[in-house]
């Protein structure tokens, strides 16, 4: 059982790094609770790998501690910290048979041979992998050979996290879903810590409770699918996340609101008080295209824009609009009227979100949601 | 639809290969078959022999001589080469600057002309001068290749492993950069031993390689002349004359081209034959389930 705490962490693969662009992993502080189905959400090339392989200690930090339970894992190689990975590509060991692959870990611990052969039986038939035990390895399908290698994790009593780097890459989209299935009734079964890497945010919000968004070498949210959606926390969370993602238009700072070009968007009070306080040039205003609300007809207060393109998506409709110079995207229901030439949009407030240097600016009352501390 | 047209016209297509591989290999192959059935005494006469100069080589006790001497030859190589060639693939460093440098030196001899090879050799281990023969009877062995069949015989394997180990260490490095990375992590967490990391992933995943490997040695080693001529000359005696010396000497030295192509083409079956069998045997171990 692991609960899997980062302190103070960072890494560089840089020897002598000197400025925060060296770093792959800025230093960050997070903490993942034991038994949790956690997805670590980003771009190629965020630094999500390199954090996962941190964990498992394939790689040893540059800065900071991995603790698990408490106790640092740092100076632990992988083979004794209990934890077990699931690669990209499936690794499995061809020349052998399945049944061989999942023991594999388990004579590797000196194990008796029939405790070896319950449990191997055992964790084939949660995978159904029964029938395939007397295969050849090297036969198997991309789909089959991927249950193999989480299965020689499973194996493993002393198992308390699998840690899983784009598991479902090379499997056949039609099974992908059926994989996820299976993955989170293993982990319901087990009660086992699992962090998920992937780019895919539909990967990741269908397999994970809680979503770590990284960007930069840094995690900028760490939320639920919904958190993530409704409140992006960072500039870069609401254009990664949604289909398509938050429309960003950069604005300056006026006594009556933020204005870009010649149009003006007022906003509340509270607001208004908070922007005062703040002296960045780099402040942007955002919007979800689902949020946008698009009139009917000219309405008071509603901005006036040119319909460039419609995309027709089945269930949904996806305008492109240009507003004074601005390309936004907005999200409409299939059944909506789209408008042709002319469109009248506004943007509620509850939905309009300001960023101030990429960060949300949060002028709610916190919600009672745990915070965490290190 | 179009009608299909159905003629000979693709031959055409083919033709080009077919004329080059008759003159590449079926030409000069049904020479030395024409030869071998005839008893040539000059220009215009000739006499058709039939399978008498077959049987009268599968009798020759010199050539059945060398022909297990070169059995013996081959397969000692092999089983020198390729342990060696994937031990020192193993140890080859896989970065920076030592990885190009090492990479270097061992592929150094498989660089140098062949004769060159024997040359070196011959003077390397030359009791009075070379370097290495006088060191081994320095150290008390008595040791001279030019009279003494075994040591000729470890002279010339051991030249032979100088040359060819380095062609079996880059294949097998080359067959080792190819295993992602992932496998080796892998194996780290199921806490695999680095016999078992060498005997589940990289033996497994050398076997294409070693394939190629194995087949190469097999026909150069078996077809083996310029550097043991060089070398040894094929003595003391005949201890160290293989087949194509054998056959060189009959079919020039003595002239005797009936039976010289006779044994060429026996000689060629073996190859064929022994390199078929050397493939089946490993694919059938690939397919057993």
């Amino acid at each position: 059982m692991a609960e899997i705490r980062l302190k103070s962490l960072a890494h560089s693969y840089k020897s002598k790094p000197t400025s925060p662009d060296d770093y792959a992993i800025r230093e960050m502080n997070h903490v993942w609770h034991q038994g949790g189905a956690y997805a670590l959400l980003g771009p190629s090339g965020c630094g999500k790998s390199t954090l996962l392989n941190i964990i498992s200690g394939l790689l040893a930090p540059s800065n900071g501690d991995v603790l698990f339970d408490g106790k640092k894992v740092n100076d632990i190689p992988p083979e004794e910290r209990n934890i077990a990975q699931v690669f990209q590509f499936p690794v499995v060991y061809d020349s052998m048979t399945v049944f061989d692959n999942l023991a594999f870990p388990l004579r590797n611990m000196k194990i008796s041979e029939d405790k070896v052969h319950s449990r191997v039986i055992e964790i084939a038939a949660v995978l159904e992998l029964s029938d395939l035990l007397k295969n050849k390895a090297k036969n198997l399908t991309a789909d089959e050979k991927q249950k193999v290698s989480m299965g020689r994790g499973l194996v493993r009593s002393d198992v308390s996290a699998i840690l899983f780097d784009e598991p479902l890459t090379v499997i056949d989209p039609h099974l992908k879903w059926k994989l996820r299935r299976k993955l989170k009734q293993i982990h319901e079964q087990f009660n086992i810590t699992m962090v998920y890497v992937t780019h895919d945010q539909l990967e990741a919000s269908t397999f994970a409770d809680k979503i770590a968004v990284m960007y930069g070498g840094q995690i900028v949210q760490f939320g639920t699918p919904r958190e993530l959606f409704e409140k992006p926390n960072h500039a870069f969370v609401g254009y990664f996340i949604g289909s398509p993602g938050m429309n960003l238009i950069e604005v300056k700072k006026t006594k009556s609101g933020l204005k870009f070009n010649n149009t003006l968007v007022s906003l509340n009070p509270e607001m208004q008080v908070a922007l005062d306080r703040v002296s960045t040039s780099n402040i942007k205003i955002g919007i979800r295209p689902e949020f946008v609300h698009v009139w009917d007809d000219k309405a008071e207060g509603a901005f006036e824009c040119d319909v460039l393109h419609t995309e027709d998506l089945g269930t949904y409709k996806i305008i492109t609009m240009k507003l004074d110079g601005e390309v936004l995207k907005v999200r409409i229901h299939e059944d909506r009227a789209v408008p042709t030439k002319k469109a009248y949009i506004s943007f509620p407030e509850q939905w309009l979100k300001v960023y101030v240097d990429e960060y949300l600016v949060d002028i709610e009352e916190p919600e009672d949601e745990e915070k965490e501390t290190v | 639809m179009q009608r299909k047209v159905r003629d000979n016209k693709a031959w055409f297509l083919v033709l080009p290969v077919f004329i080059l591989v008759a003159f590449s290999a079926i030409v000069p192959i049904m020479t030395v078959v024409n030869y071998s059935v005839q008893d040539i005494f000059d220009q215009n006469t000739a006499y058709f022999v039939g399978a008498e100069w077959y049987r009268e080589m599968l009798r020759n006790p010199a050539l059945l001589d060398s022909l297990g001497r070169q059995f013996f030859f081959s397969f000692s190589v092999l089983a020198i080469e390729v342990p060696l060639g994937i031990a020192i693939a193993l140890v080859m460093p896989t970065k920076g600057r030592m990885a190009a440098v090492s990479l270097i030196l061992v592929a150094i001899p498989l660089l140098i002309p062949w004769n060159v090879v024997g040359t070196i050799w011959q003077i390397f281990s030359r009791a009075d001068i070379g370097l290495f023969g006088y060191a081994v009877n320095a150290l008390g062995i008595d040791y001279n290749y030019t009279s003494d069949p075994t040591a000729a015989w470890l002279t010339v394997l051991l030249m032979d492993v100088w040359h060819w180990t380095p062609l079996i260490a880059l294949l097998c490095y080359s067959g080792l950069r190819a295993i992602p990375e992932a496998f080796y992590q892998a194996a780290r967490i199921d806490r695999a031993s680095k016999w078992a990391i060498f005997r589940h992933i990289q033996l497994p995943r050398l076997k294409s390689v070693l394939v190629i490997g194995v087949l190469l040695r097999f026909m150069d080693s078996f077809m083996i002349y310029t550097e043991p001529f060089v070398l040894t000359g094929g003595g003391p005696g005949n201890s160290t004359t293989f087949l194509s010396q054998a056959l060189t000497q009959m079919a020039i030295g003595q002239f005797d081209i009936g039976p010289a192509a006779a044994f060429s083409l026996i000689y060629y079956l073996i190859v064929l034959l022994v390199c078929y069998a050397f493939f089946t045997a490993i694919n059938q171990l690939d397919k057993a389930k």
